[in-house]
């Protein structure tokens, strides 16, 4: 047992904090609202191989695990950078997976995105990259398809100025047919579902920072307000709510680097499967973020309120980023059926 | 992050399952609630037979914090009796780390038993949760001293051999500073012990020191060094023995009810879209506890003194039960609210129990508010306000 990063992954952390920090923050955020892609930060971003870092070194890539892309997702979380390397990450994986990685999707060159939810009537719906994604991946019944574009699809006004839209299917070429399909997609949408939840962990983080800084500093009664009772136990729940999500997450990471099957014990609550454990710190971090976020722009004031405090720039995104694959509650009934009929206590991985 | 648990502590861990498959009964869990009284010296006296408890000794012998989590994981998420255990193991870790050999020898081994067992006295009926203010007093008396006062919540006082006091020796300097802790021997003359019954069937004890007089060889640190003595003993208790996962137990005893016929020719709750979502998000609650505990524990096993974590892990996981308790005790109707061998009664009764135990678990071992005060201040670093 060891709950803390590797050293590499501690050097990866120091490397991407840095680079969001300088380039990809929230001032770039707030500059590339309402689209939520600043292509000059991308560009730059390619440099660090992070698009194609996850990728099997036999594939060309850095052969990074789940849990060393998870110290990339907080870190971007934590700055809200306005670049989708999540997706792309999962994407070029899936491709990678697959035998279909081009060396421009490798590289970054092209942005690389993936529909989490099955097309309806041939068009993916709501797509997280669909406005910036040069490649998109996208379920179609059983099929799985990739779809180029010249042009990519027309921005949808939201929540979290995400790079939403709607995504015709017309043209794409199949990659994989039948459970094949199915497979490779639902592997690559818990893999998204880790990630995220990492960037959300990431959210959680700043906002609580955020929170205790202005409460610090802003003074009432003669007292920073910092100092009130009510203040501070309205903050005091959200470390436990950050540290819970960060190991949550963790461990599906953790599970997903391991290719044994994993263990669904719910009676003993001995949980190492790594799609259960994906869905599970999806919806946990979700609500982590979602509560941090909320006591943090609450105690800004009316300040938290107005678009100059960044707090309303995370605020919008824990939501943004954590509902776009649905209802919480759907991924909770979606869960059940994995912890309820799939309660598998004598398989997979040793503890 | 790694998160397996090492080839060592899942041996154990499967030493301790086997040891609670034979030896754990339902007449034992049955017992238990029907005396109130959670603590079972039969069942502890088994567990060192088989050399599990020397691994339950905070800090002590060669067993590490991991294995302590899992000792009291497992009894926990058995729904054994283990209160009792937990306090007199927690207490044994005290005697180790600042007891003199004196202590070692009168009381480890015979802990090491499971015949003996310790209860805590540190609240008394005006001071809880300030607790530095208490006013029993040790007044020096030649070699010895006389303890006059009261204490409160001493659980486990009836069955217990030694009481962890903390007394004030020195009322004339800040109320940190004239505190001293001792271990007492239950049979001194003098200490008298009334019950207290709870609502959740546990009992508990007022307890009171009339003229009693204790050796000094039983004071536990230095005179007016209480405080210190205090802080080891909030170290090893908040967090990791036991306490953080009680949903374990109540939601495997809430989906075997749900997985039957309900009572009113209703289909079977575990079909019901809502109670499935509660069910997830309990599952979830129930690693996230887990995983809390776990680094409470291996930050122990790595040196380091956890007690921010174990205050996260606590209110966390005491909190998210009540919420949880609630929806299902709301789900579960009238059938919900009957108890332990009532006709018809939900879950054989178990939504009731939990119930009426949730309620102390956001108060015993450290309220939440004084959880918060630590985190804030310690951990946020945010500006006292007292």
């Amino acid at each position: 047992m060891n709950l803390d990063l590797t050293d590499d992954q501690e050097a990866i952390r120091e490397v991407f904090a840095g680079f969001f920090a300088a380039e990809a923050g929230p001032d770039q955020a707030r500059g590339a609202e309402p689209l939520g892609f600043d292509s000059a930060a991308w560009q730059r971003l390619l440099e660090t191989g992070a698009p194609g870092m996850g990728v099997p070194e036999e594939a060309g890539g850095g052969g990074g695990g789940l849990a060393d892309l998870a110290v990339v997702a907080e870190e971007a979380g934590a700055h809200i950078a306005p670049v989708p390397i999540i997706d792309h990450m999962v994407t070029a994986r899936l491709l990678a997976r697959l035998g279909a990685l081009d060396d421009d999707v490798l590289a970054g060159t092209v942005v690389a995105g993936i529909a989490l939810r099955p097309a309806v009537d041939a068009v993916a719906m709501t797509v997280p990259t669909g406005a910036v994604a040069g490649r998109l991946v996208a379920l179609d019944g059983d099929r799985l398809l990739i779809v180029g574009a010249a042009a990519p699809g027309v921005a949808l006004a939201n929540h979290g100025c995400m790079p939403l839209a709607h995504r015709p299917l017309d043209g794409g070429t199949i990659l994989a047919t039948g459970t094949t399909a199915l497979d490779a997609h639902a592997r690559a949408v818990d893999e998204w579902r880790t990630l995220t939840a990492a960037a959300l962990v990431g959210i959680t983080r700043t906002a609580i920072d955020l929170a205790v800084g202005y409460v610090s500093e802003r003074h009432q009664f003669g007292r920073p307000i910092g100092s009130f009772q009510a203040v501070q136990h309205g903050l005091a729940d959200l470390p436990g709510l950050l540290e819970g999500a960060r190991l949550l997450t963790g461990k599906a990471a953790w599970a997903g680097d391991d290719d044994d099957d994993g263990v669904v014990d719910l009676g003993d609550n001995e949980i190492t499967e790594f799609a259960t454990l994906a869905g599970m710190a999806l919806v946990f971090a979700g609500e982590a973020s979602a509560r941090a976020t909320d006591r943090s722009l609450h105690f800004h004031g009316g300040y938290g309120f107005s678009e100059e405090y960044d707090i309303q720039l995370f605020y919008r995104r824990a939501r943004a980023w954590s509902l776009v694959l649905g209802d919480p509650a759907g991924e909770c009934r979606r869960l059940a059926d994995r912890l309820l009929d799939g309660d598998r206590p004598d398989g997979g991985r040793a503890a | 992050m790694d998160f397996s648990l090492g080839p060592r502590a899942t041996r154990f861990r499967s030493e301790v399952k086997a040891f609670l498959a034979e030896h754990l009964t339902s007449e034992t869990i049955a017992r238990m609630h029907e005396s109130g009284t959670f603590n079972d010296r039969d069942l502890n006296e088994a567990l060192a037979l088989a050399g599990l408890l020397e691994g339950a000794v905070p800090g002590y012998g060669d067993r590490d914090p991991i294995e302590l989590y899992v000792l009291f994981n497992e009894l926990e998420k058995a729904g054994a009796p283990y209160d009792g255990l937990a306090v007199s193991m927690l207490v044994a870790g005290v005697v180790n780390a600042v007891g003199t050999d004196f202590h070692r020898t009168e009381m480890l081994d015979k802990l090491l038993t499971g015949r003996f067992n310790c209860c805590l006295g540190y609240s008394e009926p005006d001071h809880g949760s300030d607790v530095a203010s208490i006013t029993t007093r040790a007044v020096r008396d030649g070699d010895g001293w006389v303890v006059n006062g009261q204490k409160m919540w001493t659980t486990m006082a009836h069955e217990a051999d030694w009481v962890l006091l903390l007394t004030r020796t020195n009322p004339d300097v800040p109320r940190h500073h004239g505190l001293t802790m001792f271990v007492v021997p239950m049979d001194t003359p003098g200490i008298e012990i009334h019950p207290v019954p709870t609502m959740a069937s546990e009992r508990t004890n007022a307890t009171f020191y009339d003229d009693v007089r204790v050796a000094d060889e039983w004071r536990l640190g230095e005179v007016d060094g209480g405080w210190a003595v205090m802080g080891v003993a909030l170290a090893f208790e908040r967090g990791v023995m036991g306490g953080t996962n009680p949903a374990v137990p109540l939601l495997r005893h809430v989906r075997a009810w749900a997985e039957t016929d309900g009572s009113d020719g209703s289909g079977r709750m575990v079909d019901d879209p809502l109670f499935r979502e509660r069910v997830a998000r309990t599952a979830i609650v129930n690693q996230v506890s887990q995983l809390l505990t776990l680094r409470a524990a291996w930050i122990a096993a790595e040196g380091g003194l956890p007690g921010l974590e174990g205050s996260m892990a606590k209110v966390f996981a005491s909190e998210e039960y009540q919420r949880i308790v609630g929806w299902f005790q709301q789900m579960a109707g009238a059938e919900g609210l009957l108890g332990f061998h009532a006709d018809g009664a939900a879950a054989d009764g178990w939504i009731d129990y939990d119930a009426r135990h949730a309620p102390v678990t956001t108060i015993y071992g450290g309220t939440s508010e004084i959880n918060r005060n630590n985190i804030a201040e310690r951990h946020l670093g945010l500006p006292r306000n007292r």
